[in-house]
């Protein structure tokens, strides 16, 4: 019976609004103090938000924990709690072994630095002894794939190559307790691969793992409980699927409707998606009422630009009532990208061909970014669409699994 | 899974390492009397990185590098020399003039350089400080000892000079770590509190090049603490910068003041500033990632 390796009761963080930002400067505090000393001691009544509120939950030893939630639902926060970057304003937690955390890809690079000099700075931030490093050093480089360039400093490299030296130092930890913080989204897709595949060795070894992750199926395949964090709160503990799938049909039950200015999103903001549509279409171009298994999309967006952005890739994201992502159709396939100046606006039209979707719920994303360097604006639940049965899919009662209904002739002999 | 039994306190992995599974606990601040000194010698390996970090950088990074760190105390000894020296006339206790000044300018160099780095370094390393967990007193400390190597070159350069002038290195020399020391828990000790400081009110690093001058001129850099009247040197001492640089060119030279009562109160006044500032800084550490 494997024991709790953590355990937490009622924590909870709160948070003073404005609380990143300082007090202001020393001389502005002093002056207070000088015009009225009493009003300056006394704390001014501030606004608080709880980040966390009454969160508690046990980890075994050897479990693989996924954490997922909205953006903003304090998974961030907990993990910081959990890694003692940052204190709770209520609660405890006790922790039994070791701790590191994967909080962010990079942590301690310094661009004058090699890549050599750079694993070991970054290995030792992260918690590795100079001797584990030395140990681990040639592995390290071969995961990464960048042996030639070790010695050359890191500011010569690429996007990539930097990514993936820095998640090879990162993999490469071998505490007993690892929290990572939605880093398995870099680089390419075979390195993505290798990544979560350096994960799931990580997870069959035996160390304990909490995983926050919007990937869903790194989640699904190595995650064999979930939570589900919403508004600091804890709003669902069980078995990964329950868990996916109760997380999803919350999402679907977002409006569909077109205009975008309240939806959740990400990215530095020089650009804004403002409104959305689909329209489906039947093989020789007329509309349709609803979508179904091979009809065209198309897609109408619209963007308006704050600030001047350079070239950057433009996406569709349709991903499955799983969260799986099925289509990804974007500008960058085509070698074409976008650049917007202020005050711009742009009309994207997507025509997707023979959709081949099985009959279900799909929810649209929007994206437009320049890859690994920025996210100009992300909206992963712009609008949703059902795809409809047809006469192919509705021969039969039984719904087979699976995303791509692929069109198929078949014959079967008996001799 | 291991199948190992799991005794109080032991895990499969300490059964067979043999080593003691950290317990952990963590729970909301409490008061004012939070020192974790142990963990910081627990991480030494991640403050040696800081340090060769901070070495290798600086020194990649200009061209002049390792000519610099002597450039500077040798250029503001030439203008003393001329200026405080041989036109003002002030007293050197018996030394040529530039060796009474760069006597002084060398521990004042790692001072001055001690203490600006460690005002700044909480918020140059907030991106690490809000991404991984070490006990935050190894920023400061790191700070503090990354100027000893351009020390250590000062003080050859120093000798050399000393040299020159015909000044011999005496037994007092043995002493000098003593001084040495003194100069880096000065620098730890203030530098804890600007530190924290800075992390709460971003101005304060702009304030330090100004006290910092102002500093040097309360200290016996460019005159001697023989022109301070003997009932006065105690207060003169509350300095402590004082008993360092009066210590520093004795060590080194064998002239000037032994250490006395100026001494003394320079020391306590270390005391005192570097127990309160390791106090206040744990008390801010818990909130600074949350500030910047």
């Amino acid at each position: 019976m494997s024991t709790a390796v953590i355990r937490a009761e009622g924590l909870g963080k709160q948070y003073r609004r404005g609380m990143a930002e300082t007090r202001g400067t020393l001389r502005d505090a002093l002056t207070n103090f000088a015009r009225a000393p009493l009003a300056a001691l006394r704390r001014p009544k501030q606004e608080v938000f709880w980040a966390l509120k009454d969160v508690s939950l046990e980890v075994r030893e050897g479990e693989v924990l996924g954490l997922i939630g909205r953006n903003g639902a304090g998974k961030t926060t907990l993990l910081k709690i959990l890694s003692r970057i940052t204190r709770p304003t209520t609660g405890w937690a006790e922790i039994r072994g070791r701790v590191r955390s994967l909080l962010e890809v990079g942590t301690g690079f310094h661009g004058e630095l090699s890549g050599r000099e750079n694993t070991y700075l970054s290995g030792s931030i992260l918690g590795m002894s100079k001797r584990e490093i030395d140990r681990k050093f040639d592995e390290i480089v071969a995961f990464a794939e960048i042996d030639k360039f070790i010695d050359t400093p890191v500011k010569h490299y690429s996007s990539g190559m930097y990514v993936r030296l820095a998640f090879a130092v990162a993999a490469h930890l071998e505490p007993e307790i690892l929290l990572v913080d939605e880093v398995l989204a870099v680089g390419d897709i075979a390195f993505q691969k290798k990544c979560l595949g350096k994960m799931g060795d990580v997870a069959r070894e035996g160390r304990t793992i909490i995983l926050v992750s919007h990937n869903m199926a790194a989640i699904n395949s190595l995650c064999s409980r979930c939570v589900i964090l919403n508004v600091g709160g804890v709003e669902f503990d069980g078995p990964t699927d329950k868990a996916a799938a109760r997380y999803y049909a919350e999402s679907l039950s977002i409006s569909s409707g077109s205009d975008l200015s309240a939806r959740r999103r990400e990215g530095s903001g020089k650009a804004r998606f403002t409104s959305i549509s689909i329209q489906p279409l039947d093989p020789v171009g007329r509309p349709l009422d609803v979508a179904f298994p091979g009809c065209n999309l198309s897609i109408d967006t619209e963007i308006e630009c704050k600030s001047d952005f350079a070239p950057a890739n433009l996406a569709i994201i349709i991903c499955d009532s799983n969260g799986y992502r099925v289509v990804d159709t974007n500008t960058a396939q085509k070698g074409q990208f976008v650049s917007m100046r202020t005050g711009q606006v742009a009309r994207a039209n997507f025509q997707l061909r023979e959709v081949l979707l099985k009959p279900g719920k799909y929810i649209v994303g929007l994206w437009l970014g320049r890859e690994a360097m920025e996210i100009i604006d992300y909206v992963e639940h712009a609008t949703n669409f059902d795809v409809m049965e047809s006469e192919e899919t509705s021969l039969h009662v039984i719904v087979f699994p699976g995303v791509y209904l692929c069109r198929f002739d078949n014959s079967v002999t008996i001799q | 899974m291991a199948s190992l039994t799991a005794g109080p306190g032991r895990d499969a992995y300490s059964q067979v390492l043999a080593v003691p599974v950290p317990r952990i606990r963590i729970e909301p601040p409490r008061g004012w009397l939070e020192l974790r000194l142990h963990e910081v010698w627990q991480y030494r390996e991640l403050l040696y990185f800081f340090v060769w970090r901070d070495i290798k950088v600086r020194y990649k990074q200009t061209v002049i590098g390792v000519l610099w760190v002597v450039l500077q105390p040798l250029m503001t000894m030439g203008v003393f020399t001329i200026f405080f020296g041989r036109l003002a006339k002030l007293p050197s206790e018996g030394l040529p003039y530039p060796v009474f000044y760069f006597a002084a300018l060398v521990p004042w160099a790692y001072f001055a350089t001690a203490l600006a780095n460690c005002t700044n370094i909480v918020v140059a390393n907030q991106h690490v400080i809000t991404k991984v967990y070490f006990p935050r007193l190894v920023l400061p400390l790191a700070a503090v000892c990354s100027g000893l190597l351009d020390f250590v070159i000062g003080l050859v350069v120093m000798i050399t000079l000393a040299l020159v002038f015909g000044i011999h290195v005496t037994a007092t020399v043995t002493l000098l770590p003593f001084f040495l020391i003194l100069a880096l828990l000065t620098a730890l000790g203030v530098g804890l509190w600007t530190s924290a400081l800075n992390a709460l009110y971003r101005d304060v690093a702009s304030i330090i090049p100004f006290i910092i001058q102002f500093w040097m001129l309360a200290s016996p850099v460019a005159y001697p603490s023989s022109l301070v009247p003997a009932r006065w040197r105690w207060l003169y001492g509350l300095n402590p910068m004082a008993g360092v640089i009066d210590g520093f060119r004795w060590a080194l030279t064998g002239h000037g003041q032994p250490p006395g009562a100026q001494m003394v109160a320079s020391t306590a006044m270390v005391v005192v500033v570097l127990v309160g500032g390791l106090f206040f800084f744990q008390r801010i550490e818990s909130t600074v990632a949350d500030r910047v």
